[in-house]
């Protein structure tokens, strides 16, 4: 039999898992439960992906979890000042805040959000009210046999957060769900769960930040099940600006019904390793999808875009734009995949990839993968990794301006077109001075 | 203004300067003629401070300063300027932000305040009208897509605008149709004043009827082989260069 990979962290979550179904007071019997258990299982049997398995051949995550926490189960509780908590916000922006501490829905540090045909629930409460839910929540989109993080956080997660925007309902400010761990003393791992479903022809804007205050290791493992119902418009922004010792994997499902168009926004600015997996399913017809990714990475930071769209049926339209930028040793990693099934005729997907390698250290992976069955299609990909453009620099210093603010020039103008799709100005502003704060050293 | 003793330059292990000397006074334009491959470009280029060439030898001085010293950068905000042979295209940027912010730091290196957004405008108005440049073009991206005698033009606009101390012209001539010769030659005419001077390199005798140069040196083989007047670019004109090369093989 193959080797199981990862099994050190395997034993210890066997321990977890058990201590788990303990506290569930009977819970644990229920047919619900089963598929926790299914998971879990799944997950000892396949372990965690292994140095040659093809989806994460560049990004060695179970080595690097190995390596780096130790996993024992007892932790303090968190100690957070508020002052702590607004220094990881993003300033100006002006959204219906949801916060966790930890991995646990924090009342007092989340706004009381009163809008009509907007429901949201933390995830918590939703299972302790009714556990039999969890069937129902668990066992769609993220199947847990496709990824070994998805088996994880489907045995584990306890906490996140279920939106449902009903029919017609427009949510005029954005939604931020932000997640802030402590990582003062101990090394912190948790689970969340998001669901968000948008009725049809309702508009809603959703925004995913994790930030660990600390340096302590921390280990944040997310699945997010989207549904776009018809005619439904929305986005989502995911903002990765974490600490040196921050792991994060991210599994993301979306799929859209007829009409709808959905944005997703990646922005990975720092971290250990990050692991974002998109995966976005055009159910029916007439659907548009965007996905937009700007990765500015230095020190060892270590970023990992998988992205996934899938044309199931005919005259839907997806256009993907990611950037990175690589100083440092850092490492990018892309891969792309856009599938047109047979069914879908007169499909338009187009898919960029453009990178920018600033040492002679940093190193970019870049994968576009197009596999297409029908015959009446449009479909584009490219993908692109240089060095700064010497002769631009030394026409712009040409003209007077200093090497660093022509360099910083150039590589805001290489991120402008990702940029000029942020819709929301806090953001942008937020993304803006990042770049310059970067591009000063 | 500008006084070059004896300037060596290679790329990679190729020599391409052999040791040039040239002299020029505030006032003046000079133009630097020669065949193909004789160091034209590469003299600007080093004058400029691109660092793909290696300066092995000599001496540069601008206004009392070293000038193999100082950055491209520096360079320009002392009074350099060079407008390209092959202007560069950057997607992203557009020649408006462009030209505010290579204003602003030469300015600031002046010890002048920044211009207001009104003045900065007004500036840009009148330059454009120079060069007879639209004003859609600026608000593009730097260069991109532009025609060649757009390009050109964008670097005579350019240094209407940064008003530089010298100009160094690389074949600012090259593909242009006699329209846009004679439009881009206006504008280095129009900037021409007792305190700057003009180096004009080109292949040709051409653009010398429009702006009319004090001095005219022939470049061959890295070296000036003859200097002189206007009448010179005239016999070049008529005879070509194989008369000079001659001369210069014949006596080495």
């Amino acid at each position: 039999m193959e080797k199981i990979s990862g099994q050190l962290i395997l034993n210890a979550l066997t321990d977890q898992f058990e201590t788990f179904e303990k506290s569930l007071n009977g819970q644990s019997k229920s047919n619900a439960h089963q598929i926790r258990k299914n998971a879990f299982n799944h997950l000892v049997e396949h372990g965690f992906p292994h140095a040659k398995s093809e989806e994460y051949k560049f990004t060695n995550l179970t080595k690097a979890l190995e390596k780096n926490f130790e996993l024992r189960t007892a932790q303090r509780s968190p100690s957070l000042s508020n002052k702590q908590i607004s220094s990881v916000e993003i300033e100006n922006l002006d959204a219906h805040k949801i916060v966790f501490i930890n991995g646990k829905y924090s009342e007092t540090h989340s706004d009381k959000i009163d809008v009509t045909g907007l429901k949201i629930i933390p995830l918590n409460k939703a299972l302790k009210d009714s556990p039999e839910k969890l069937e129902a929540i668990f066992s769609t989109k993220a199947d847990y046999e496709s990824d070994p993080f998805i088996a994880l956080n489907t045995a584990f997660s306890q906490d996140g957060i279920f939106i449902e925007i009903e029919d017609n309902v427009i949510v005029a400010r954005p939604i931020m769900l932000h997640f802030i761990g402590d990582c003062q003393q101990d090394e912190l791992l948790y689970q969340i769960r998001n669901i968000v479903k948008a009725g049809k022809f309702s508009q809603c804007t959703i925004i995913e930040k994790f930030d660990n205050i600390g340096s302590t290791p921390s280990f944040t493992n997310a699945v997010v099940e989207i549904d776009v119902a018809e005619n439904a418009f929305l986005k989502y922004f995911k903002i990765e600006n974490d600490t040196d010792k921050a792991y994060h994997v991210s599994n993301i499902h979306a799929s859209q019904a007829a009409k709808s168009t959905l944005t997703t926004n990646t922005y990975a600015l720092n971290g250990a390793i990050v692991r974002n997996n998109l995966n976005i399913m055009l159910e029916d017809e007439g659907c548009e999808a965007y996905m937009n990714g700007l990765y500015l990475l230095d020190g060892k930071t270590h970023v990992d875009n998988h992205t996934v769209v899938d044309h199931k049926k005919p005259n839907c339209y997806s256009n993907e734009l990611y950037k990175g930028i690589m100083d440092g040793s850092s490492r990018g990693v892309f891969n792309g995949k856009i599938f047109v099934r047979k069914d879908a005729q007169k499909t338009n997907a187009f898919q960029s990839n453009k990178n920018v390698l600033l040492t002679n250290k940093a190193i970019v992976n870049t994968k576009p993968q197009l596999e297409i069955w029908a015959d009446d299609v449009k479909c584009s990909h490219g993908c692109t990794t240089g060095q700064l453009d010497m002769e631009a620099l030394f026409y712009l210093q040409s003209r007077g301006i200093q090497k660093e603010k022509a360099r910083g020039m150039l590589l805001q103008a290489f991120a402008n077109d990702v940029l000029e799709t942020v819709s929301i100005d806090a953001i942008k502003d937020y993304l803006k001075a990042i770049f310059v704060q970067r591009l000063k050293k | 203004m500008l006084s070059i003793k004896n300037l060596k330059a290679r790329i990679e292990e190729k020599e391409i300067l052999k040791g040039i000397s040239l002299e020029v006074k505030a006032g003046e334009v000079h133009a630097i003629m020669g065949p193909n491959g004789s160091g034209k470009s590469t003299l600007a280029s080093v004058l400029a401070g691109r660092e793909d060439y290696e300066v092995t030898g000599g001496e540069v001085d601008f206004l009392g300063k070293d000038l193999l010293e100082i950055d491209a950068d520096t360079r320009a905000r002392e009074g350099i300027f060079l407008a390209f042979q092959y202007p560069v295209e950057i997607p992203g940027v557009s020649t408006t932000n462009f030209m505010k912010t290579a204003l602003n730091q030469i300015r600031e290196h002046r010890g002048e305040k920044p211009l207001d957004a009104v003045s900065f405008l007004k500036r840009m108005k009148e330059k454009m009208k120079l060069v007879e440049i639209d004003q859609s073009l600026l608000s593009r991206s730097l260069n991109e897509g532009f025609s060649g005698g757009e390009k050109k033009r964008n670097e005579i606009f350019q240094m209407a605008m940064l008003e530089p101390k010298l100009a160094i012209l690389d074949e600012t001539d090259s593909g242009l149709d006699i329209d846009a010769l004679r439009i881009v030659a206006n504008g280095v005419n129009a900037l021409k004043s007792k305190d700057n001077a003009t180096i004009v390199v080109t292949h040709y005798q051409r653009l010398l009827d429009y702006i009319v140069p004090d001095f005219v040196h022939v470049l061959y083989n890295g070296k000036i082989v003859k200097s002189g007047t206007k009448e010179l670019a005239f016999e070049l004109e008529e005879k070509g260069y194989d008369w000079i090369k001659e001369e210069v093989d014949a006596s080495a």
